[in-house]
Parts: structure tokens; C-alpha cells; sequence
């Protein structure tokens, strides 16, 4: 993926959200990465230690909250998490594959901790 | 002295109980959401001026340039079209494009693996889009990335050709999650290359059951017409019958 630009939006929206509040500093970057987001764990780590330095998050960590992929079977009127490492979502009910997507693709700065 | 260190334990106890009393903020704010705001902007654009846009995603040498080479020399007389051509370095792609007197705009994207809509908004300021039916947008050879940027396309193209092996669509779901079109490219190819066409079709299926798959060679020339069918179908256009190529 492409961590190093993702890291440097998240920083920009974390500085513009902790400055509107006034904080001195940021302490936590709390994410909301989806299981089929594209993002990579350890890079995405590996980036954010290299960007936050000379931010309000200089000091921060971040807390990624990783989010299942779910489907939506259309047929079977059903919701159900994809458990296929594949993204192979075939409904538990009628077997049949689904496109429709409910959740696992997010990428989202869900709150942050100031001081 | 003794009153001292008690004041500094106090202070430090006091500090301790700021730090886990850290404010919270909350965000739920997408990470992509400007590059979702340039790519709404995009799309607005080109449906403001009645161009169908596609974006095109594969892996490096899946035959993208290829595909449009011919796809552009054959319905020129048909359609006015444009490319606008993502590669990290040289203008090699666009130069190809323009053999056959085709209009493309480069993109080099530097270090950078994917096109973000910022990038297509300023390649659209190089092109006449009033004068424009079809414009291709040929993405940064790579299966991860592009996947995650909307650049404002009326679809997405997902091309997999037979020299990469069966299981792609299991190796990189999202990008085939995503597309509405797949084609499956160089199918001349396929029978010398042991390809298991029925298995790949299966894996397609599994992965993507949203998106229509068509099997096409550039080279031969072999399934062009349905892709040509599908382009003229997207401008809500009848294909003329001299628009076959072969």
C-alpha cells in the first residue's frame, strides 16, 4: 500500500481536529481500519513513527481498532462476516457469493486523545 | 526536607492523574475523504460534460496500453476519445498512445504507487472535454493502491491477464471487489501457458460476482468486439457495424 500517505492524511486531519480543540498534544490516534482497507499493519506503524515527529502527535501512539469484513446476502435477506482470508463472501445460508459489502473497507480517524 | 518529597510525590500523583484523564475527541473523520472530495468534483465535471469515464487497473504488463492502442486506433473513427496515462516515470505510454493520433495526457506520478483525483483534476484542465465522449484513464500498474482512490470514473476496468495464473482474484480481492468490468487480456496466450481458463473464471465469480468478465486478446484481435459492445453500451450508444475492427 501506500502507508506513508495514508499516515500523513491521518496526521493532518489528528493536528487540524486537536488544534480546533486547543490541545498542547495529541497522546492516541484511535483508527478504524477495515480487514479489506489495503492497509497493512506493521507499515503502517513503521510510517507513522517516521511522520509524527515535529507534529502535535509527536509523542503519540496509535490504537487501531480493525474492522471484519461483513456481506450482505440480497437472497437470503442476511448480513454475515466474511471469515475467507480471499474476501470470498459466500453467504452461510444459500452458498452464494455477494458483493454487497456492509463493512471491512473503512479507513477513518475515529477519535484522538489530547492533552 | 520530608515535606518537600511529600509536595513532589503530590505534584507527581497529580500529574499521573491528568495523564489518564487525557481529553477525547471525537472524529470519525475518512481518510480519504479530500481525495473523495476532488474525485466528487471530477465526476460532476466530466457528467457536466457528457464524458464517460473508465479506469483502467492491472498489474504492471497486463496489457493495459495494448488494449487502448488498439481500442483507440479502431473506433477513432467512431468515437472521440482521450487517455489520461499514471506511470511513477517517462511519458513512454503516452507517446505509444499517440501513435495512431490519439489525444493523452501523462501523469508521472514521481514515487508515488497510485492516481489520486487531485492528479486526474489537473490532467482534465490539459483536455477539450466538450469535445469528448470516452476518456480512459490508465492507472499506475498495480493491484493494492488504486484500488482505495476514486478519481471520479463512470466505472472501473479491472484487467488480469492470462500470464499471471488463476488465483489473482484471491491474491488481491478488493481491486476486483471494486471493478464492474473485468478483462481477462492476452487470451490468445492462454492455451499455451496451460491457463485454466474455467478455474480463473470460478475464482472471478467468488471474489467478484458484481462485475461482468470478458475475455479479449489486443493482439488477435479475438473477443474485441464485446469490449467495443460494452463501451458503446456505457454512452447509451448503438455500436455501428463497421466498428468491429477484426
Amino acid at each position: 500500500m501506500h502507508e506513508l500517505g495514508l499516515v500523513k492524511s491521518i496526521l493532518e486531519i489528528a493536528e487540524a481536529y486537536a488544534r480546533r480543540e486547543g490541545a498542547r498534544a495529541i497522546r492516541e490516534i484511535g483508527l478504524r481500519v477495515g480487514a479489506l482497507s489495503g492497509v497493512e499493519k506493521e507499515a503502517l506503524e513503521f510510517a507513522f513513527e517516521a511522520a509524527k515527529q515535529g507534529t502535535l502527535a509527536q509523542q503519540a501512539r496509535l490504537a487501531v481498532q480493525w474492522v471484519p469484513l461483513v456481506a450482505y446476502c440480497e437472497a437470503c435477506a442476511k448480513e454475515f462476516e466474511v471469515a475467507s482470508p480471499f474476501g470470498i463472501a459466500l453467504c452461510p445460508g444459500c452458498h452464494q457469493p455477494t458483493a454487497t459489502l456492509e463493512q471491512g473497507l473503512e479507513l477513518e480517524v475515529d477519535y484522538l486523545e489530547v492533552e | 526536607m520530608n515535606e518537600r518529597k511529600e509536595i513532589e510525590i503530590g505534584l507527581s500523583v497529580l500529574a499521573e492523574n491528568t495523564e489518564e484523564r487525557g481529553r477525547r475527541i471525537q472524529v470519525e473523520k475518512g481518510v480519504m475523504a479530500l481525495n473523495n472530495q476532488y474525485a466528487a468534483a471530477n465526476r460532476q465535471r466530466l457528467e457536466a460534460a457528457r464524458v464517460k469515464t473508465l479506469n483502467l487497473l492491472s498489474s504492471p504488463g497486463s496489457g493495459k496500453t495494448t488494449l487502448l492502442s488498439r481500442t483507440l486506433q479502431e473506433l477513432a473513427p467512431h468515437l472521440q476519445m482521450a487517455v489520461i496515462v499514471g506511470d511513477l516515470a517517462t511519458d513512454n505510454d503516452a507517446q505509444r498512445l499517440r501513435v495512431g493520433g490519439a489525444t493523452a495526457v501523462q501523469i508521472q506520478t514521481g514515487s508515488l504507487c497510485h492516481l489520486e483525483a487531485a492528479m486526474v483534476a489537473r490532467a482534465l484542465d490539459a483536455l477539450n472535454l466538450e469535445a469528448l465522449e470516452l476518456l480512459f484513464i490508465e492507472n499506475v500498474g498495480n493491484l493494492v493502491c488504486p484500488a482505495a482512490y476514486d478519481l471520479g470514473e463512470s466505472a472501473k476496468v479491472v484487467l488480469f491477464s492470462t500470464t499471471e495464473g488463476e488465483d489473482k482474484p484471491l491474491k488481491y480481492p478488493r481491486v476486483f471487489k471494486e471493478a464492474d468490468l473485468v478483462l481477462l487480456t492476452k487470451s490468445d496466450l492462454a492455451e499455451v501457458l496451460g491457463f485454466d481458463r474455467r478455474r480463473a473464471l470460478e475464482n472471478l465469480r467468488l471474489v467478484a460476482p458484481q462485475a461482468r468478465v470478458l475475455e479479449v486478446s489486443a493482439r488477435s484481435g479475438a473477443g474485441m468486439p464485446d469490449w467495443y459492445h460494452y463501451l458503446f453500451a456505457l454512452l447509451g450508444r448503438v455500436m455501428p457495424q463497421n466498428a468491429h475492427g477484426v
